[in-house]
C-alpha cells in the first residue's frame, strides 16, 4: 500500500533544503523490459520521484516527443495492466521512491476507476495525474483513488487564476504539478524567474509541495526551477534520449540514466550553488 | 446499451455543467479550463443579447442564403413507394453545407470576445471551407488542421481554403484523419491561449461547444417546422440525418424533440460493414468513454485506446459522436441506424439520377436508409431528410471507388 511515500520524500528533501528531481518516462517505452531497467536505475541516477506515463492513443496535451513515446509503447503492447505490472516489479526492489502514474482518463475509465485504484495501490503506486480530468470532473476519480489511499495530483497552470486555485486546492493530495507554460509537453522553455510568484501562490493556496514541469529540459533549467519550486519534472528530454538511443541502436538504459544523472546533479546543487 | 428514463423536457438539457444525462462535461487540461469557462459565459451573454441574434440572422439571410428550401422530392417518393419525402436543402447554403450556420454564429462570438486568430479542425473540408469563408468575411487569421489522408481525398476543398486565405496544416499523427486533426487543434489552443478562438465544427468537444453548435444549427429544424406546416399543414412523421459529430442531425431534430409523435433517425457510417470493425459507428459499435473534452460513445479497444474510424465519407470518419446524441440514444428518443460505404454510394447515384441533386457522401448515408424509413412510416406519412451538403467535393472519391464511367446508366 502507498503509505505516504510522497509526503515522506518531500519532508526529507525539505530537511535537506533541496528540491526533488522528478523523472518522467513512458511505461513500455521502448519496451516493457527496457523500461523496467530504466525505472530500476533511476533512483541511483538521482531521481527522487518517478512519473510513469500511461500511454494513450490521443494525448492531446503532449508534444511530439511524448506522442511518439506513447505510440512506441502501445505498438509494443503496453496496457494499463502492463503499467501496473511495471510499478509492482519496480516496487519489489525499492520501497521508498514514490511512483506517480500520469496519463489520460479514458484508459482508467475503461479499466474501472475502483478496480484501477485498488490494483494501483496494491502495485505500490502512490499517486495519479490525469491530464484531461479537471477538478470539476474529478469527483468519481478522486473518490476511487482516496478510497484506496492514493492521491489525485492536481495541476495548476499559468491560466489558473486565484478563484480557480481554490477549486484546484479542494481535494488536492501529494503535491501539486505546476505546468510552467501554456503549451504541450516539450514545447516552450520554462522561465524560472517568471514562475516563482505563481509557484509560491500555488504552494500557499494548496498547502502542498509544488513540482514544476513542461519546458524543463536542460540541467540549467532544472537548477533554476529547483531554486523556486519543491520539485523539477523532466519528461521530454528523457523520452528524447530513449528515442535517440533506439534510432542509433545504442543502449537506451545507459543514455537515459546518464541524462537523468546530469539533471539530478543540477537539481541537488541548485540551492547550495546560490541563486 | 444503457437505458435511462426519458426526460419531461428535452430542451432543458444540458445542465449547467454541460451534462446530457451522464454525457458531455468539460474533460480538458487545466490550461484550457479557464478558456472553456470563459467561452461558456461569453456565449450565454451573446445568446441572450437581441442585437447578437439580429446580427446573426442578417448574415444567415443575406450571406448564407437562408432559409434553405424544403423541397418535395416527387421522383424519390414515387421510387420508394412509401411516405412522402421532403429534402431540407442545406446543400444550397453558401459554401455548400450546413457548416456555415455554425461558423457564422461562432465567428460573431469570436469577434465579440476580441479574438484575432481562428483555428479549426476539418474532415471533409466542409467545415474548414466554411470557417475559412467567415474568416475572410471578417479579415481574421485562419488556421485549419486537416488529417493528411483527408488533404488527399478532399483536395478541392484544400484549394478552396487556400483561396480563401486560410492556412491548411496537414496532420500526420495517428490515422491522419479527423480525430487527429482535432488533437492537433486542441494542442494549438493549449499553446496559444491569449489570442486564439477554437471554432469547432460539430456538436463535439467540451461544454459549451455541443450546446452552442446545436443552437446555431437548430435553425434547420425551426425552418423545417414552418415550411412543412405551410406545405402539408402538419408536423413530419419522421426525420432522418447522417451523424458524424452530429451537428446537422441535432440541428434538424432539436425543434421537434418534445414532439413525441415525430420519429427520429440518425444514420452512422458503417464503412466496410459493422462486422468488419472498419466503420465509424460510435453508437452502434462503441461504448461510453472520454475523448476530446466530452463523455460520449466512442470506438475503443478493451483497454480504452481510441480506435481509428473508417468511412468513405471524410466528414463521418470520426470515432465519437456528440454527447447529446449519446443521451438521446440511451433514453430511446432517437434511433441510430447505419449505412455502409456501398449503400451510401448507391444512394449517392440514386439521388443524382432521380432528383438532379448530387449529395455529399455524408448525406448519402442518410439517403441510404430512406427506403426502410419511408416504408416504416408508410404512404400518407411525411419524412424529412437533411440534405446536409452537396457532393462536388466527393466526385474524385466516387470515381476512384467505382471507376470513371461506372455511374453511367445506373438506376
Ligand atoms: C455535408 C456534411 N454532412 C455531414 C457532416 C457530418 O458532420 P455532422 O454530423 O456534425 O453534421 C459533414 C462533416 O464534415 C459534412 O460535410
Amino acid at each position: 500500500m502507498s503509505g505516504g511515500r510522497i509526503e515522506a520524500r518531500f519532508a526529507d528533501l525539505a530537511r535537506e533544503d533541496r528540491a526533488a528531481f522528478v523523472a518522467y518516462v513512458m511505461a513500455g517505452d521502448p519496451d516493457a523490459e527496457t523500461c523496467l531497467s530504466i525505472l530500476e536505475g533511476l533512483p541511483d541516477a538521482g531521481a527522487d520521484l518517478i512519473e510513469l506515463g500511461v500511454p494513450f492513443s490521443d494525448p492531446m496535451a503532449d508534444g511530439p516527443a511524448i506522442q511518439r513515446a506513447a505510440t512506441r509503447a502501445l505498438d509494443g503492447g503496453m496496457t494499463v495492466n502492463g503499467v501496473l505490472d511495471l510499478a509492482r516489479r519496480f516496487r519489489t526492489g525499492d520501497e521508498a521512491t514514490p511512483i506517480v502514474l500520469m496519463g489520460y482518463l479514458n484508459p482508467l475509465l475503461s479499466y474501472g476507476l475502483e478496480t484501477f485504484a485498488t490494483r494501483a495501490a496494491a502495485a505500490g503506486v502512490d499517486g495519479v495525474i490525469v491530464v484531461d480530468c479537471p477538478p470539476e470532473e474529478a469527483a468519481p476519480l478522486t473518490d476511487a483513488l482516496e478510497g484506496a489511499g492514493l492521491a489525485l495530483i492536481r495541476l495548476a497552470t499559468p491560466t489558473t487564476d486565484a478563484a480557480r486555485l481554490a477549486i484546484v486546492a479542494r481535494r488536492a493530495g501529494g503535491f501539486v504539478y505546476y505546468v510552467s507554460v501554456a503549451g504541450v509537453t516539450g514545447d516552450k522553455p520554462v522561465d524560472a524567474e517568471k514562475i516563482a510568484p505563481a509557484v509560491a501562490r500555488v504552494r500557499q493556496a494548496c498547502g502542498l509541495p509544488v513540482a514544476v514541469g513542461f519546458g524543463v529540459r536542460t540541467p540549467d533549467q532544472a537548477a533554476a526551477v529547483a531554486r523556486v519550486a519543491d520539485g523539477a519534472v523532466v519528461g521530454s528530454a528523457l523520452v528524447d534520449a530513449i528515442a535517440e538511443a533506439v534510432s542509433q541502436s545504442r543502449d537506451p538504459v545507459a543514455l537515459v540514466l546518464d541524462t537523468a544523472a546530469a539533471l539530478a546533479k543540477a537539481v541537488q546543487s541548485a540551492r547550495a550553488g546560490g541563486s | 446499451m444503457v437505458n435511462a428514463p426519458p426526460p419531461n423536457d428535452y430542451l432543458a438539457y444540458p445542465d449547467a455543467q454541460g451534462r446530457f444525462g451522464d454525457y458531455g462535461g468539460r474533460y480538458v487540461p487545466e490550461t484550457l479550463m479557464p478558456l472553456v469557462l470563459a467561452l461558456g459565459a461569453a456565449y450565454a451573454e451573446a445568446k441572450a443579447d437581441a442585437a447578437f441574434q439580429v446580427e446573426l440572422g442578417g448574415y444567415l439571410t443575406n450571406y448564407a442564403g437562408r432559409p434553405s428550401p424544403l423541397y418535395f422530392a416527387r421522383r424519390l417518393t414515387e421510387h420508394l413507394g412509401g411516405a412522402k419525402i421532403y429534402l431540407k436543402r442545406e446543400e444550397l447554403n453558401h459554401t455548400g453545407s450546413h457548416k456555415i450556420n455554425n461558423c457564422l454564429g461562432q465567428i460573431l462570438l469570436a469577434r465579440r470576445m476580441g479574438k484575432k486568430r481562428i483555428i479549426a479542425e476539418t474532415g471533409a473540408g466542409q467545415h474548414g471551407v466554411a470557417c475559412a469563408t467567415v474568416c475572410a468575411l471578417f479579415g481574421l487569421e485562419c488556421i485549419v488542421y486537416m488529417g493528411a489522408v483527408d488533404v488527399e481525398r478532399q483536395a478541392p476543398n484544400v484549394l478552396r481554403m487556400n483561396l480563401l486565405g486560410a492556412q491548411v496544416r496537414p496532420v500526420t499523427s495517428g490515422a491522419a484523419t479527423l480525430k487527429d486533426a482535432m488533437n492537433e487543434a486542441l494542442r494549438d489552443w493549449v499553446s496559444n491561449v491569449e489570442d486564439t478562438y477554437y471554432l469547432i465544427g460539430s456538436t463535439a468537444g467540451p461544454h459549451p461547444y455541443p450546446v452552442m453548435v446545436r443552437d446555431f444549427q437548430a435553425v434547420i429544424g425551426a425552418e423545417t417546422r414552418e415550411q412543412l406546416l405551410a406545405a402539408e399543414g402538419r408536423a413530419p412523421d419522421a426525420l432522418v440525418a447522417c451523424v458524424g459529430g452530429g451537428s446537422n442531425a441535432i440541428g434538424l431534430f432539436h425543434a421537434f424533440l418534445n414532439d413525441e409523435a415525430v420519429r427520429m433517425f440518425g444514420v452512422e457510417a458503417a464503412g466496410d460493414g459493422m462486422a468488419t470493425r472498419r466503420h465509424a459507428a460510435a453508437v452502434n459499435g462503441g461504448r461510453p468513454g472520454v475523448l476530446h473534452g466530452a463523455k460520449s460513445y466512442l470506438l475503443q479497444d478493451a483497454d480504452g485506446q481510441i480506435l481509428e474510424a473508417h468511412s468513405i465519407s471524410a466528414g463521418l470518419d470520426y470515432p465519437g459522436i456528440g454527447p447529446e446524441h449519446a443521451w438521446l440514444h440511451d433514453v430511446g428518443r432517437v434511433r441510430y441506424l447505419t449505412a455502409t460505404d456501398d449503400e451510401a454510394l448507391e444512394a449517392f447515384a440514386l439521388c443524382a439520377r432521380l432528383e438532379g441533386i448530387v449529395p455529399a457522401l455524408e448525406s448519402a448515408h442518410a439517403l441510404a436508409r430512406l427506403p426502410q424509413i419511408a416504408a416504416e412510416v408508410g404512404a400518407g406519412g411525411v419524412v424529412v431528410l437533411n440534405l446536409s451538403g452537396r457532393g462536388d467535393k466527393d466526385l474524385a472519391t466516387v470515381a476512384a471507388r467505382l471507376g470513371l464511367g461506372a455511374l453511367e446508366g445506373r438506376v
